[in-house]
Parts: C-alpha cells; structure tokens; sequence
C-alpha cells in the first residue's frame, strides 16, 4: 500500500493537465476566430439559432452537415474548427491510458493490461464514428 | 471585536453574491422561458443573444454546483433544457461537454494527491464508459418525448437521493471481496482532520460492477455526469472512505463522459455556438464558486439547489407527458 500518488497516477496526472490546457486555449481561440467571422462557417451565426430547435436529425437533413469525422475535412470553416479542441479533450483519456501502458506490463500487472486494452478498444470505438445512432 | 466585524461584512459579503446570483438567474429563467416560447421568438434575436445567455446561465450554476457539492452537468441538463429553446439532443451533447471539461480539469490534481484512485476507477471506468455508449445511442435514437419523460423521471430520483442520501466518512469493510483482493483495490491516504493516515478496502465489487452498467447507460442517454450515482455505490456500497469516493467519482466521469461524448460529437449532436459558451460559463463559475464557498453556508444554497432542481425535473417530465 502506496501513501502517495502510483507512478500510473502521476504520469496520467501530468498528461491530463498540459492536454486539459491547450484544449481548453484551443476551445476560446478557435471560438473567437469562429463567432467574429474570421474564418466563415458552414452554417451562418444568424441561422444557427434556427437549427438548435430541431432533432439533431433534423438539424442534419436540412443543413446537410455529415457526421462522423466529415467535419476534419472542413477545418477552414469556422464552426467545424471549433470541433477541433472538443474533439481534443476527447481524445485526451485514450492518450492517458496508452501511456500508462507500459507501466502495467513491466509490472506484469495483467488484470490491468488487460483491462487499459479494452478501455482504449472501447474509447476508440466510440471515436471511430462507425457507430451510428437509428435516429428519432 | 476585530474577529465580529470580518465575520459580519464576510457574512454580508456573502449574502450580497447570493442575493446576486439568484437575482441574475431567475431573470434569465424568467426572460428566457418566455422568449423560448416558439421557434420564431427564437430566431428574432441577434445571434449572440442565445449564446450569451447560455453563457450566463452557465455561470451561475458552475457557482452554485460548486457551492451544492454537485456536478455542473446534473444541473444543465435539466435547467437548460427546461427553459432555454435548444433541442434536448444538443443539450444532452453540451452537457456532456460540460461534464466531461469540468472532469478532466479536476483530474489532474485528484489523481496527484491521490484522492482518486487509478485502481479503483479503471475496472468501474470500462463498465461505465462501454454502457455509455449504449446509453447514448438507445439516447439519439428514441423519440424526444420519450426522453424527456425519462430524464424529468430520472432527476426527480436525483432530488429524492441527493435529500436522503447519506454519507460515510469512513465505512466499515470487515473483508475485502476476492475480485477486490484480486485487483488490488486498496490504499491508503492521509486525512488532514483527523492527522492520520488512513488505510482502505473495498467490498461488494461485482454488485458495484453491475450497478455501473446502469451508470454508464443513463449517464449516456440523458448527457448527466454521474457523480450523484457514483458517490454512493463507491462509497455506500464498496465502502471506500468518502474522500476517496468523490474524488474518484470525478476522475471517472471523464472516462464516462469520453466515449458518450464521441457518440454525441458524431452523431452531430456538438454544436460549438452552445458548447464553447457553457465550458468556459461553468469553469469560470466553479472557479467564483470555490471562492464564495469560504465565506457561505452551503446547506441554504443545497436546499435552492435541490428546488430548482425539483423544478426543472417536474417540467421536463410534464413535457415529455405533453402535460401543461
């Protein structure tokens, strides 16, 4: 029994904090670029608020936005930038696992190597975009 | 007679923030729930309007969720979607955001002093964040009303745990259960209250496992964070002291909240107008919120909380009913 922070804790502790920083300066820069128009956005800041009212399938039918990781490919337009960092802070728990790894295995800690594996398989079904919702 | 005067202007200091804060949200309710009325009301403000709104009201409840001893994103599900005209789904979406900032944020310094255990989070964290999945897309896919049913349903069970809930600073656990002993779930920390080093073990670890499958589920239909279920199966249930509880609680959330959070995002349910307003309103205001608690009693503001709260789950519900 540890007193202080494992190694695992620090070292996911460490990642953590420099990844929750630039995502959160990245969620305000790219913001501010989006809302004072210096980059145009698919959907104009006058008509978003007609958009928000409705189902999201809705919302994707009649602005014709595609899903899963479409928005990568219009990083010049203002409000798809701004996903960027969310999809940042996102990702950041699956960097965090993957680093702590290694410490798992040269500890031969196996019940956890095994379950950091299948924490990171599952985060990154999840982020993959393969898995669609049937819609309302 | 020096000691009365700072206590009384720090008292009136607090009453004078409160007096505030409660003044600045029930206007916004109050404007907003009648602006919300129609999508037409809605489209008739200039764009920033919505937003910033948002951004105020984010504020607010990141002061008082600090205060109350809640998460943020209990608190913006309901509310936000009561009274402000957004879709529940791009709320659920943001909420998640929410929860999600404000959990990666307290990482860092949680998992440092080591208040949350990596140990005890990992095996719960890969339940939860796989039934989130589930949950959020059983969310996305069943009719609006039908959620919205479910989720003013669901916070009214939230009001009822967060008045009857109790908490125990340090439970008893006879033995460790074999799954427990197995992982190594153990620890110990030291609790300045008390100045000692305090040892712990958990127990009921398969029963714990089952319960965050209903977590993560719900956690990712309705975009709540978690930590009002989390607290209590970690720390009535395992029996893991409430320090340990609660901050582990708020480490695992932003593992939950990750992979609901990607369902959201490609999905299209993320809008950036909604999400960037409430992360930084909601940190800012826990931010002003840790402040304010040194000098407030946050038995008043939990009570207003746990109303509103009431408020905003009987709405929903009569929503989701058609009712009213």
């Amino acid at each position: 029994m540890a007193l202080q922070a494992t190694e695992e804790q620090v070292l996911y502790a460490n990642i953590l904090n420099k990844g929750m920083l630039i995502g959160l300066l990245g969620l305000v820069i790219t913001f501010i670029i989006y809302s004072t128009g210096i980059l145009k956005p698919i959907i104009p800041l006058e008509e978003v608020q007609n958009y928000w009212v409705m189902p999201v399938n809705d919302y994707l039918h009649m602005s014709g936005i595609k899903t899963g990781w479409a928005w990568l490919g219009h990083l010049g337009k203002g409000d798809m930038l701004n996903l960027l960092p969310i999809a940042f802070l996102s990702l950041l728990t699956i960097v965090c696992y993957l680093a702590i790894l290694p410490g798992f295995i040269r500890k031969k800690d196996t019940a956890y190597v095994l379950l950091a594996v299948a924490e990171v398989l599952v985060l990154v079904l999840a982020a993959s975009g393969i898995l669609k919702s049937g819609g309302h | 007679m020096l000691l009365k005067k700072l206590k009384t202007s720090k008292l009136l200091i607090s009453l004078a923030v409160l007096s505030i804060l409660f003044t600045v949200s029930t206007s916004v309710l109050a404007s907003t729930e009648a602006a919300a009325g129609s999508v037409e009301a809605a489209s008739a403000h200039a764009w920033w309007f919505w937003p910033l709104i948002l951004f105020v009201l984010s504020f607010v409840l990141g002061v008082f969720a600090v205060l109350a001893g809640v998460g943020g994103g209990v608190l913006y599900v309901p509310i936000v979607s009561g009274f402000l005209p957004f879709h529940l789904d791009f709320v659920r979406g943001a909420g998640l955001i929410v929860a999600l900032a404000g959990a990666l944020a307290a990482g860092p310094g949680l998992l440092r002093k080591g208040m949350a255990d990596l140990r005890l989070a990992i095996p719960m964290a890969l339940i939860a964040s796989a039934c989130a999945i589930i949950g959020a897309m059983i969310g996305l896919a069943l009719p609006t009303n039908i959620i919205q049913t479910l989720l003013g349903a669901t916070i009214l069970g939230i009001v009822v745990i967060m008045i009857k809930a109790k908490k125990s600073e340090f439970p008893d656990v006879p033995k460790s259960d074999s799954l427990s002993q197995a992982l190594r779930i153990t620890g110990v920390y030291h609790e300045p209250t008390i100045n000692k080093d305090v040892a712990w073990k958990v127990h009921r670890t398969p029963m714990a496992l089952g319960l965050f499958v209903v977590i993560g589920i719900m956690a990712g239909m309705f975009g709540l964070g978690a930590g009002w279920a989390n607290v209590p199966v970690l720390n009535l249930l395992m029996g893991a002291p409430i320090k340990i509880s609660v901050a582990t609680s708020k480490f695992l959330l932003s593992i939950t909240d990750t992979s609901a959070a990607w369902i959201y995002l490609n999905n299209g349910a993320v809008l950036p107008l909604m999400v960037a307003p409430s992360v930084v309103g909601i940190m800012l205001g826990s931010f002003i919120g840790v402040k304010v608690l040194a000098v407030t009693k946050p038995a008043i503001i939990r009570i207003m909380v746990i109303v509103v709260l009431g408020i905003a789950g009987l709405k929903a519900l009569f929503k989701g009913l058609g009712i009213g």
